[in-house]
């Protein structure tokens, strides 16, 4: 059964809290897409003042979340929300944590920018098209629940196995770049937390989707979740 | 585990219940089948589910009017079955059709199968006094006789024959007050006029009369809408307990009420049965479109 938002409710203010949850949301979306391209930004350009500026900036994201819960937890004590309400702003709390998880991976990343000022760049691409998939699938989750759109949802949900493959390849190579060069050990290893956080975030994109379905549909997704990292499994550079 | 949590709160009183029971269900009236209620009892304290009523294509119309088109439905036994809807959905109409109320209105005409039991209950052979002996009602306002409120316990038991000596309808009316949690509060004035007692009290009082004469099955239309939360909530609590021995079915405006207490949920609109299931279901995930815009207060 698809939420019917065509009809809004008797008490008319009652849409006015679903809407300004929904307002919330969009806003931590957005910003937690704003500081995973910041943080990728101050990463490339090791830009120790960008990097600042995200991390000072995942604060509002910690804001927005604490305003959702409040809000959520009012609209719950005073409308006694029903069916597909109550799952609408139970996701959006869920849906609100996440979020915050994928400021909090941004602003872990921008964090290393200082430390690593000399890249190495087969690395850093990888990184970037890592990044670039998961804004994609942030952005596209955020729309698949300002829409409703369950289908939507399931896409992004299919898209974090390409962001899972990229990790195990950056695994691989960087497993194989500090065997070959100790030096850069340490460089390495902060290079491999940055895809940890972004494969993290990936996998936060995933379950928002999963509670966006929810929402709509009041199930979980049928199909089996693809898994794609295996990078716990990876023993050497030349498996 | 939640059986076990009840027979804690309650103690010896579930055995005493057990043992009531079963003394009195043999006496039922005519149309009474005291194995099949007894199954029924037993099946309802293993956790499995069995039918009270069985209904099928009820329409009922006033006059030209059509109020209720091709309800069908099963009400569980040890379970308490809300009914929601809008004002003028059915659902009273329907409620009044399972002890033949209707029958009183002029101009009501009822089609269609309604049994309890197994047994027709519009067949010629049946009582209709006795019917409603094992299906009461509460309803809306409370409204106890202008009489003592040991009388008003007393009555159906009296004129049904059920006591054999003062001692054994003593004991009937101190059983059924204690059962509507309502004898401490009244065992120092048995003698007063019912009409003395609150709101809440006089409803706990006609819902102890109900149960006086050992129904199977009672029926509750709004039977909280003229009382003040907490009376309310008296009342919720007795209904909740009342499940282990009586299948039970309210017409409730409101639906917050009818998710805390009930375990199914049948949901009216326009004279249609449109949907029911598990009363968890019906308020997580309704898979009527009307259903969810009424529960969502969308529609009224």
């Amino acid at each position: 059964m698809e939420i019917q938002d065509t009809e809004g409710h008797i008490v008319k203010s009652y849409d006015d809290d679903l809407t300004s949850i929904d307002e919330i949301i969009q806003e931590m979306s957005a910003l937690a897409v704003s500081q995973l391209e910041e943080a990728l930004r101050s990463l490339r350009a090791g830009d120790a003042g960008l990097a600042q500026k995200t991390v000072s900036g995942d604060e509002r994201i910690d804001v927005l979340e604490h305003l959702l819960d409040r809000k959520a937890v009012e609209v719950i004590a005073l409308r006694q929300p029903m069916g597909p309400d109550l799952r609408h702003i139970i996701a959006a709390m869920k849906i609100g944590c996440s979020l915050e998880r994928i400021g909090d991976y941004a602003c872990n990343i921008a964090k290393r920018s200082e430390i690593l000022s000399d890249l190495p760049e087969n690395g850093m691409d990888t990184i970037a098209r890592m990044e670039a998939k998961v804004v994609e699938m942030v952005t596209q989750v955020a729309r698949a629940y300002g829409e409703r759109d369950a289908d939507l949802a399931r896409q992004v949900r299919l898209a974090d196995e390409s962001v899972d493959r990229l990790n195990n390849s950056l695994f691989r190579d960087i497993l194989t770049h500090m065997a070959a060069t100790p030096d850069a050990i340490a460089h390495s290893m902060h290079l491999l937390f940055i895809a940890k956080n972004l494969e993290r975030a990936g996998d936060h994109a995933t379950n928002i989707a999963e509670q966006v379905h929810i929402m709509v549909h009041g199930e979980e997704m049928k199909e089996e979740r693809p898994k794609g990292d295996v990078s716990s499994q990876v023993m050497g550079a030349g498996e | 585990m939640e059986a076990i949590t009840r027979e804690k709160r309650h103690g010896n009183e579930a055995q005493e219940r057990e043992s009531l029971a079963r003394d009195r269900m043999p006496k039922k009236g005519a149309i009474a089948d005291s194995a099949k209620a007894i199954g029924r009892w037993e099946a309802g304290r293993s956790g499995q589910e069995t039918t009270v009523f069985y209904a099928r294509g009820v329409n009922v119309f006033y006059g030209d009017k059509q109020a209720l088109r091709d309800v069908g439905t099963d009400i569980a036994g040890n379970q308490v079955t809300a009914m929601i809807g809008p004002s003028g959905c059915g659902k009273s109409t329907f409620l009044r059709c399972l002890n033949r109320m209707n029958d009183l209105i002029e101009n009501c005409r009822v089609t269609g199968e309604i049994r309890l039991d197994g047994e027709d209950i519009h067949a010629p052979e049946v009582d209709v006094v006795s019917l409603r002996m094992r299906v009461g009602m509460v309803f809306q306002k409370p409204n106890p006789f202008p009489k003592s409120i040991y009388d008003n316990v007393a009555y159906g038991p009296r004129i049904h024959g059920m006591a054999r000596s003062k001692s054994e309808l003593d004991e009937i009316v101190h059983k059924s007050l204690e059962r509507a949690g309502l004898l401490d509060e009244v065992s120092a004035r048995m003698g007063d006029s019912a009409t003395g007692l609150s709101g809440g009290q006089q409803q706990r009082l006609c819902i102890a009369r109900a149960i006086a004469v050992a129904p199977d099955v009672i029926l509750m239309d709004e039977p909280c809408s003229a009382l003040d939360p907490i009376a309310s909530a008296k009342v919720e609590d007795l209904i909740d307990e009342l499940r282990e021995n009586y299948a039970i079915v309210v017409v409730t405006h409101s639906m917050q009420q009818a998710a805390r207490i009930s375990q199914k949920t049948a949901f009216f609109h326009l004279g249609e049965l449109v949907e029911q299931g598990n009363t968890k279901d019906i308020f997580t995930s309704p898979q009527d479109s009307r259903t969810q815009a009424y529960i969502t207060g969308r529609i009224g």
